[in-house]
């Protein structure tokens, strides 16, 4: 754990991602505070200050109905780090039992999963997600349903091809002999060995979740007006260009320098735990 | 009395890391004549791996690694040259054959083509019939039966034996004065590896070839070399004609050695002590071997 | 009968098994819905026979596999339905908007290849140089914004404050060309307009661009580490040790095994454009049948959504089944084993 610490500190690339990851994290857990106008997370409009260029206090410039962007967009973060929490805390699992199931267990089990796993692989990741929101309500839940619903198949294929070839080392046979049960042997051990893999994919999904999260709400798909996000601040200001360019730049450069910091920090941790994809 | 193929004199090796140089050989001698087979025998780490990539110039290009010392090619300097004119002699006039065959060829191409690429380091023109051909002859030479279809053949499609094989062929077909060979046929069944290198001999006294045979193994080494270097954590610790030097171990490291030879006569696998102050013991010169000065 | 084709009867069969599967994934997600489909077609002012008759023509009131068997049936028939949102066979729709996309993607996936691959190439070899770092980090910065945002940049950077190229569609309304394939960099070819087909040309630049970024980003890296790993290869070492120049050793020797672990996330890369064609199209204003899919989507138009999805998810299979057959020819490993 030290010396994972140690390296990453030394690699100034990932300590630039450490950087972003901690600002982003930072600013969305203490929005509140550090936000110049906190109330224009919400249906606030102040027409006086509509669409304004970047200039103080507004330093993002404010948007149609004259909010801060720089705070909408603080905001944002925060709504999107619970949306990737949540839709991790929810598909990871799901996808990783799915994965030791049908790696472990082989025969029909395996055949049965496998192909319904490729049922969701093969619809790109954003087609279902849209096709999951386009039936339901468009609200910040179904979102996250939406998006979890496309997530887990990942965690299964990493999974079940670290199983597969798990199977057969030594130490599985061994506690298959002690006649351990396939539960124990599925979670107590196969599962460790997954878990440097998993957490570096995890890392990178953060960033990922931001991604699609951003993606689907740009079209419409995703967290309503008022509250804010950083694909939808996009997609509203996308009109405006370019003569209202702060509208869609800024919530733009938000969502690569957030993206950016996640990957920073997971490819430093793939080096680090030597995993590969 | 013509020049050496091969005179290394105080050869020295480190590695740049951030902690300081590491240093890997300490000042070591040899020198290979003409048409000589010469072993130099160390467990791994001794240092043995390296000195080959150093005469190849391979080693060189690593950005930590700093040389010191002459390494001299048939009179010449190698270190004074320039990177292109050096790399002209690899695959001429130098080639070197490895641990694993069926690794140290190319998946994705067939043997024949491999083959060819070869051939083109001597002549640069040729075109794949007349490469073909010379192929086919060389393969015959390493006695592998229907070499038509093994220069068809990818390296996964042939065994191991088969594949050393064809590693010497293209290793001798240009004619080189100087073999290296790196701990060739360790990966093999030891009673292919003995057949493989019954035939490197033939091949290479056939041809006159010097050769630098590394190895491990001391058994092997016996039936091989004319002269036996033995070298441990990174220095010569004893230099004998290859009888003579199994006859009579002087140094305590060659006698330990010796010692970890599994023997058919009973008594099992002998223990060998790890590191003992004992093998740190200096030179141990046999009789009759001695480092030549230079020829100027 | 050849190990190849062994592989590819193989994967036909996976694939429909999947397509069959996708469709009943979709048509379920379409059917178990808030909200009447009928209602919302007919529009508010519409009185409740109306809404009956149409639920009665769209078989809205039978059983779930009931509904999924008449599905089949017309789709056995190359019936895809009606979409209630153009109020046109929904495969006329599809046929109209699907090359569209299907071009952007080409050249896009085109794009990733010829830009990604060479440059990942060159960060191996000049590895932990300041060009290798650089390449690094662009492709890093490459995948981290989704492709809405570079679509945003680049318009702004490019149509706008450097007027080099154009803003919006297609092609320069000023021509009108004969629809053969669909593509219009081929049908100006066809029509011989050089003029029109550079107006395409300029027209398709960006956007293909901005969809691609990701993936140039994504083939770049992976071509470096495999490059990395392959020059590491003991057959590097040998190649080496012959004396071959440096350079034919990046282009012949290590280039090739090193695209074949590749050549499967860039598949999946390939067809991850297919879903983000829809951003890229929101932006650029590009007819294709992205664009058609969210706004069949925003109106819950069953058949269109059903019709839409599968036929990307068809089009997803059969870029991965080129895939598997562009491996299996770099791979002499799969050509010639004796179990596929």
């Amino acid at each position: 754990m030290q010396r994972t610490l140690y390296i990453l500190l030394r690699n100034p690339m990932s300590m630039l991602g450490l950087l972003l990851v901690f600002i982003v994290v930072f600013s969305a857990i203490f929005a509140d505070f550090i936000a110049p106008f906190p109330e224009h997370r919400g249906a606030v409009v102040d027409f006086a200050n509509f669409n304004r260029a970047p200039e103080w206090p507004y330093i993002f410039g404010t948007d149609l109905v004259g909010r801060d962007i720089f705070s909408r967009i603080i905001y944002a973060f925060r709504i999107s780090l619970m949306l990737g929490a949540v839709v991790l805390a929810i598909a990871v699992p799901i996808g990783v039992t799915i994965g030791l199931l049908a790696g472990y267990l082989g025969g029909w089990t395996e055949y049965f999963l496998m192909r319904l796993t490729d049922v969701f692989l093969s619809i790109p990741p954003l087609v279902l997600a849209m096709s999951i929101m386009g039936v339901l309500e468009p609200t910040l839940t179904n979102g996250m349903l939406a998006v979890t619903a496309m997530w887990w198949p990942w965690y299964t294929r990493l999974v079940y091809n670290i199983t597969r070839s798990e199977k057969e080392e030594g130490y599985v046979l061994a506690a298959e002999v002690i006649g351990a049960s396939r539960l124990h042997v599925m979670f107590r051990e196969i599962l460790p060995n997954c878990v440097p893999s998993i957490l570096t994919k995890m890392t990178l999904d953060l960033g990922f979740v931001i991604l699609i999260a951003s993606s689907l709400s740009f079209l419409g798909l995703g967290v309503q007006p008022p509250t804010p996000d950083l694909g939808s601040m996009v997609a509203e200001g996308a009109t405006y260009l370019p003569d209202s360019w702060w509208l869609t730049v800024f919530p733009g450069l938000a969502i690569l320098v957030a993206v950016f910091g996640f990957n920073l920090v997971g490819d430093a941790l793939r080096e680090v735990l030597g995993t590969d994809q | 009395m013509s020049a050496p193929t091969l005179r290394i004199k105080d050869l020295r090796l480190g590695f740049q890391g951030w902690s300081g140089t590491v240093e890997v050989l300490h000042g070591i001698s040899m020198h290979i004549r003409k048409g000589e087979r010469v072993a130099l025998v160390g467990e791994s780490g001794s240092g043995k791996s390296v000195t080959a990539r150093i005469v190849l110039g391979l080693l060189q290009q690593l950005r930590s690694a700093r040389v010191s010392g002459l390494v001299e090619f048939e009179g010449r300097d190698l270190e004074k040259l320039k990177a292109r004119e050096r790399s002209r002699l690899r695959g001429t006039a130098m080639s070197m054959i490895f641990q694993d065959p069926t690794s140290s060829l190319n998946p994705v191409y067939t043997i024949g083509v491999q083959f060819h690429e070869v051939l083109r380091r001597r002549h640069p023109d040729i075109r794949m019939p007349q490469a073909r051909e010379m192929a086919i002859k060389a393969l015959q030479d390493v006695a592998i039966p229907d070499p038509a279809r093994a220069l068809d053949s990818y390296s996964f499609q042939l065994s191991g034996g088969m594949n050393q094989r064809v590693m010497i062929a293209m290793a001798l077909a240009n004619e080189p004065s100087l073999l290296l060979a790196d701990e060739p046929g360790t990966a093999l069944d030891v009673t292919v590896q003995a057949q493989t290198l019954k035939l490197m001999r033939d091949l290479v006294e056939e041809h006159h070839t010097s050769v630098l045979f590394i190895s491990h193994n001391l058994g092997v080494v016996r039936e091989f070399a004319d002269r036996v270097y033995v070298i441990y954590k990174g220095r010569i610790v004893e230099h004998g004609p290859a009888e003579g030097l199994f006859e009579d171990p002087r140094h305590p490291y060659t006698q330990a050695l010796m010692r970890a030879v599994p023997r058919l006569t009973g008594g099992g696998i002998p223990e060998i002590d790890d590191v003992s102050q004992d093998y740190f013991a200096p030179l141990v010169v046999h009789e009759g071997c001695g480092e030549p000065e230079a020829v100027s | 009968m050849s190990p190849v084709l062994r592989l590819l009867a193989k994967r036909l069969v996976t694939s429909i098994i999947v397509l069959i599967g996708v469709s009943m994934l979709i048509f379920t997600i379409a059917r178990v819905i808030p909200g009447d489909p009928a209602r919302i077609a007919l529009g508010p002012n519409a009185t409740a026979e109306q809404v009956q008759n149409l639920r009665e023509r769209l078989h809205l009131n039978e059983p779930l596999p009931v509904q999924y068997g008449h599905f089949i049936a017309d789709l056995s028939r190359g019936d895809l339905g009606v979409s209630l949102y153009t109020n046109r066979p929904v495969t006329r729709d599809i046929a109209q908007f699907l090359p569209a996309t299907l071009e952007l993607i080409l050249v896009a996936g085109l794009m990733m290849i010829l830009i990604g691959l060479p440059l990942g190439a060159l960060a191996a070899r000049y590895r932990d140089t300041w060009a290798d770092s650089l390449i690094r980090v662009v492709s890093l910065l490459g995948v981290s914004a989704p492709a809405f945002v570079w679509a945003v940049i680049l318009m702004l950077l490019f149509a706008y404050f450097l007027p080099i190229f154009p803003i919006a569609g297609r092609i320069s309304n000023a021509f009108s060309i004969p629809a053969v394939t669909g593509f219009l960099l081929v049908d100006t070819l066809i029509a011989g307009n050089f003029r029109a087909f550079g107006s395409a040309l300029s027209h398709i630049i960006l956007p293909a661009f901005a969809l691609a970024l990701s993936g140039i980003g994504q083939a770049a890296r992976l071509t470096r580490s495999n490059m990395v790993e392959t020059y590491d290869r003991p057959y590097i070492e040998m190649a080496r040790s012959y004396g071959f120049p440096e350079r034919r050793i990046a282009r012949r020797y290590a280039f090739r095994p090193s695209m074949i672990p590749s050549m499967t996330i860039i598949g999946l890369d390939f067809a991850a454009m297919l879903g983000n064609a829809f951003l890229v199209e929101a932006v650029f204003a590009w007819p294709g049948l992205s664009r058609y899919g969210v706004a069949v989507i925003l109106r819950k138009d069953l058949n269109a959504i059903v019709g839409t999805v599968l036929c990307i998810a068809a089009l997803f299979l059969i870029v991965n089944i080129i895939v598997d057959l562009v491996t299996a020819y770099l791979n002499p490993r799969i050509r010639h084993s004796q179990r596929a």
